[in-house]
């Protein structure tokens, strides 16, 4: 019997990011529009791999999920041990820009999910010309923060327990159990600290409320996918993203904040009519 | 509303493997009723309802019935199916030596989550 491979296959990407050289992990599958897949805080993109091994994606869409620095098989820069690490909104759009330079993608469809579900959007305001399109996953224009994320990075807590801890509720009670663990497991994998740094992001430096009015869906199609039961970036969020920047936005019944690995069937069944119309339109402007 | 979360906790092998480092006692208020709840390697021993004069416990937990009712609802409600959930609405406080807590957050979930119907998401 042969290996029972999945079609994607996972490499390392070497170059220049933020000023230093990298080495990314990346993994792909499928061929036609570039659909650049953005991970959660603390987590990798393996949260992905539905949609990956999806034929229904992959027959038009070229998926491409790679892990930032410091998450999942990407290493940190070299001379890690000597700072903090802290995501900012400049470093997280240069980042997105660089790596998908480095592919040599032209005007890939962006989508990311939480923390990369704020970015995109920040991509909206800043890059509207770079992308085919943009999906937001749970996208909100601020979380303030409340608990006291210390806890997330000190010696005797431990950093992955409490990290999957700190999200276990965000998934949706009627996700399925399998969904509910994985999601979960790759937290418990995190770095110590790197959940932390993410939300410095998501909770201090990516605040975009003040300018979502300078957002227009008319440049560059904005979609917005928001799970019923997360607290965390929540409908009432998303529903002002929508109402403020002409995206269109839905509401997507049993599933959280992390729609893509709590349950990916679930969630693709949302996604798919997103980039059918996506490539409808890129269709209708290419005749 | 706690009269069997002892026996459902203890019942629960994978629970109180979990929590097999827990020794500690926690308050749960709901509205002004007091209950302390001591455990010892993950199984609850105690459940002991208040009022008190010295109450001796690392932290409490407090909400009103009508939020704690939310969460332990047998159908979830969107925005109200976790702790965290309630804290982000100010509907419930934490408060105390939240070591014990934060270093076996999915544990505590998961016995908190037992006083409700019994959900998928319990820890």
């Amino acid at each position: 019997m042969s290996p029972r491979f999945e079609p994607a296959i996972g490499r390392y990407l070497h170059l220049d990011l933020l000023g230093k050289p990298h080495r990314l992990y990346v993994e792909e599958a499928g061929a036609g529009i570039p659909l650049i897949c953005l991970h959660t805080a603390g987590s990798d993109g393996r949260q992905y791999r539905g949609l990956l091994n999806d034929a229904r994606i992959t027959r038009n869409y070229r998926v491409i999920v790679f892990d930032m620095p410091w998450h999942g098989k990407s290493s940190p820069p070299v001379g890690w041990e000597n700072e903090e690490y802290r995501l900012t909104s400049r470093d997280y759009v240069r980042m997105i820009l660089e790596v998908s330079a480095a592919l040599e993608l032209d005007k890939p469809v962006v989508m990311g999910c939480s923390i990369g579900g704020r970015i995109v959007l920040h991509l909206a305001h800043e890059h509207p010309e770079k992308f085919r399109a943009i999906i937001g996953l749970e996208s909100s224009p601020k979380v303030d923060p409340y608990y006291d994320v210390s806890w997330l990075h000190r010696p005797d807590v431990h950093g992955g327990e409490v990290s999957a801890g700190i999200v276990s509720g965000l998934v949706a009670p009627t996700a399925p159990d399998d969904g509910r663990w994985e999601t979960l497991w790759h937290y418990m994998q995190s770095g110590p600290g790197v959940f932390k740094g993410d939300l410095h992001f998501y909770m201090i430096d990516g605040d975009i409320s003040g300018k979502l009015d300078e957002i227009d869906a008319r440049r560059c199609p904005l979609y917005l996918l928001t799970g019923e039961y997360d607290y965390s970036c929540t409908t009432e969020g998303t529903l002002e993203v929508a109402r403020r920047t002409g995206a269109q936005a839905t509401i997507m019944k049993d599933l959280g904040h992390f729609p893509m690995s709590e349950n990916p069937e679930k969630f693709i069944g949302y996604l798919l009519p997103v980039l059918e119309e996506i490539r409808s339109d890129k269709q209708a402007s290419a005749a | 509303m706690l009269e069997h979360l002892a026996g459902d906790v203890n019942a629960d092998a994978n629970l109180v493997r979990r929590g097999k480092h827990v020794k500690t006692s926690f308050l749960i208020a709901i509205d002004n009723a007091d209950h302390i709840v001591r455990i010892e390697h993950g199984r609850i021993v105690s459940v002991t309802p208040g009022p008190f004069i010295t109450p001796n416990y690392a932290f409490a937990l407090r909400a009103s019935r009508d939020a704690w009712e939310k969460l332990w609802s047998a159908t979830p409600i969107p925005g109200y199916t976790d702790i965290f959930a309630l804290v982000k609405k100010k509907l419930l406080r934490i408060e105390g030596d939240l070591h014990p807590f934060m270093s076996n957050l999915l544990y505590f979930k998961g016995v908190i989550t037992a006083v409700g119907h019994p959900r998928k998401e319990a820890a």
